[in-house]
């Protein structure tokens, strides 16, 4: 450990301050990531902004654009929420096997899966049943189909010792090529013609808008389940247990923690979520399993996982900064005549930065009161 | 059915040609990933630095007129990438697999970015080397007429097996990668050898990525990778860290995939879509029936992080 590196102590605190010093713990124990979090963004627009400036245009006028496009109204509020919506359900797909240590970047094969999955189901349903009934077995369908692709890969981790990464990843191409199996084939509807495609959902079968909104319930669906994952890791045995086998397999398993259905139970609740992601997709969006399905939130759900530390009520935050980066790349393609991956270089050099800066964890004293030097300390443990 | 006058044996060979066609990529990026991994490290990156080397070839051909200056153009921003990769790799707490999605973000992006000018204008092809002329049909001249990639591929495969186990720099990589206290023991510094292991890797994966723009498809755009650099990956593991294995290891993905299009040929049309699954499916399964819960993967490198 580095921590004798050179962050200036706190000044001492007097006698009568010493009520404040719990206070002033909790404080600096929380503050860390936020800290660290903020000056990684903050270093990596910089570098984008160099990058910027070298290709001949306006940072100032960049950024500007961005707040616009992704915050500036509530038309692109709106736009950045739409867009965020999916990321959270993909981002949940990460997160929670990373707090088991396992890392999975295939969630766009339960993506993709679960859309085909949804569709796939209302087709007999449709002129049956009521919408609420329709869209609830719809988002069973997805979530089963999806926590089976996924919980699939924690199986193979746990049973095969098959390294998670690669077997969520080969099996996103495998969803991909089932997908485009299914609605090419047995499930067309043979008046698509130009884009192959299920048979559309009634109007009035869809998943409809926020009241009030231009944005459907996805973002609500999305809210609640990283803010359930975030009870069912930070206040629940489970959750416990399963932090304890991301820290340390073997003392989770001297301790008797059933391991093995963690690994399973966190990647299928995982995979049920980004199946999930693929029926609202479905459902709210495209009103059909199509192509488009395959849209890569997915693989940015890697991305805004890993930026949030894979917490998920930090993943929120997170998504809709994404969320909104996103929605402004029309408009700067527009207004400034740059390309439109733009927003990838962006994104790509966030990333980057965000993690690079997880090496300065643990290096300043500042955010870890053991090592403070205070009077207050002898004073306590006297 | 076409009258080729070859009938069903236009199958294999045009599995035979399209494993060819199709694997030259994955060899390049499998064989710099096993160098990579020999030392350690992983870079799971590579995507991003084909997608990159496949853009610089590109304009440097188009530019230069010279495809291969943009072959070596595209090394020397793949070997950049790389050591941006093994550099960032080297400090405390940071999470190579990650990083390596990360770079590939990055990596795309900026391949994105700044091949925009570079869609429209028509680069020189490498070349290739005709071996059919033996033959009288055409179907046998075109299968044989083998890209000159494919042949330093598989030529570099052979040499890189010789060199891991018989010259010095091969040892110090496996010396490494095995154990990094070791290596410190002989006074070696890890993190330096898996940088250059790291450049090296990404300087042979932009190759793959040259590959793709210069000769099949031979064209530069947002679509050019299907995922080769994220499959060499896996490749690489199926290959059990032997180059050897990784050139037969791709030969095999690549004739997997040959498959499906080979089928629809001669008029199978059935299930066409799923045999795109086919070479993904092989991996996965090879994999699953070669791992074990109890001992890590044979052949692996004792100090990479993912056979852990």
């Amino acid at each position: 450990m580095t921590i004798e590196l050179n962050t200036p102590a706190l000044p001492p605190l007097s006698v009568q301050s010493g009520s404040l010093r719990p206070i002033l713990e909790w404080i600096a124990r929380r503050a860390e990531p936020v800290v660290i979090s903020l000056g990684a963004i903050f270093a990596g627009l910089a570098l984008f902004s160099i990058f910027i400036a070298v290709v001949g245009k306006s940072p100032i006028d960049l950024f500007k654009l961005m707040y616009t496009g992704g915050f500036g109204s509530w038309f692109s509020i709106q736009n950045s929420l739409s867009r965020a919506a999916p990321l959270l359900l993909t981002a949940l797909c990460v997160a929670l096997p990373a707090r088991l240590g396992l890392v999975i970047i295939g969630g766009e094969g339960a993506v993709v899966l679960g859309g085909v999955a949804a569709a796939a189901v209302a087709l007999p349903l449709t002129a049956t049943v009521s919408p609420i009934v329709l869209l609830t077995v719809m988002a069973v369908a997805g979530m089963i189909t999806g926590g089976i692709w996924i919980g699939m890969a924690g199986l193979l981790r746990h049973c095969r010792g098959v390294n998670e990464t690669i077997a969520s990843l080969l099996m996103a191409y495998i969803a991909i090529a089932l997908m485009n199996h299914f609605i090419e084939g047995p499930l067309r509807d043979p008046a698509s013609l130009n884009k192959p495609s299920t048979a559309p959902l009634p109007a009035d079968y869809m998943l409809g808008n926020i009241p009030g909104m231009d944005v459907n319930w996805g973002l609500v669906i999305g809210m609640v389940a990283c803010i359930v994952s975030w009870i069912l890791i930070e206040a629940t045995s489970i959750g416990f247990a399963a932090r304890i086998a991301g820290g340390n397999v073997r003392a989770a398993q001297i301790q008797g923690l059933p391991v093995g259905r963690l690994i399973v139970g966190f990647t299928a609740l995982a995979g049920s979520f980004a199946g999930l992601a693929g029926m609202i997709e479905v459902a709210a969006v495209q009103g059909s399993a199509n192509a488009s399905l395959a849209a890569g939130y997915g693989y940015t759900g890697i991305l805004v996982a890993f930026l949030a530390r894979h917490n998920p009520l930090a993943i929120i935050p997170v998504a809709v900064l994404l969320g909104g980066i996103d929605a402004s790349g029309g408009l700067i393609q527009r207004r400034m005549g740059l390309p439109d991956a733009t927003v990838l270089v962006l994104q790509g050099t966030l990333f980057v930065v965000i993690l690079l800066c997880e090496t300065l964890y643990g290096r300043f004293r500042i955010f870890n009161p053991d090592l403070w030097k205070m009077p207050a300390v002898k004073g306590r443990t006297a | 059915m076409e009258d080729t006058g070859i009938g069903l044996w236009g199958v294999p060979l045009a599995i035979f040609s399209g494993a060819i066609r199709v694997s030259t990529p994955f060899i390049f990026v499998s064989l710099g990933e096993s160098i990579t991994e020999r030392s350690g490290r992983i870079n799971l990156g590579l995507e991003g630095t084909l997608v990159f080397g496949a853009m610089t070839a590109y304009a440097i051909a188009v530019m230069s007129n010279s495809p291969w200056l943009g072959v070596l153009a595209a090394m020397a921003t793949g070997a950049v990438f790389g050591l941006l990769h093994g550099w960032i790799c080297k400090f405390p707490k940071v999470n190579d697999i990650a990083i390596g999605i990360a770079m590939m973000q990055f990596g795309l992006g900026l391949a994105f970015f700044l091949g925009k000018p570079f869609i429209q204008p028509v680069a020189p092809h490498l070349p290739s080397i005709s071996l059919g002329g033996w033959s009288n049909y055409p179907q046998i001249q075109s299968a044989l007429n083998i890209n000159v990639l494919f042949i330093i591929g598989a030529l570099l495969a052979v040499a890189l097996w010789w060199a891991f186990k018989n010259t010095r720099v091969g040892l110090i990589l496996r010396v490494v990668g095995d154990s990094s206290d070791a290596a410190r023991a002989m006074g070696l510094n890890p993190d330096t050898v898996r940088l250059l292991a790291t450049a090296v890797g990404g300087s042979l994966a932009a190759v793959g990525g040259a590959y793709l723009s210069l000769y099949y498809p031979g064209s530069w755009n947002e679509g050019i990778s299907s995922g080769q650099g994220l499959m060499a990956v896996a490749l690489v593991i199926f290959a059990r860290w032997n180059p050897i294995g990784c050139f037969l290891a791709a030969l095999l993905f690549g004739g997997a995939g040959a498959l499906g299009p080979a089928l629809q040929s001669v008029g199978v049309t059935q299930g066409y879509y799923l045999f795109y699954a086919a070479p993904y499916v092989l991996t996965l399964f090879i994999l699953v029936a070669t791992s074990s819960p109890t001992r890590s993967l044979a052949g692996a490198p004792g100090a990479l992080s993912i056979t852990k």
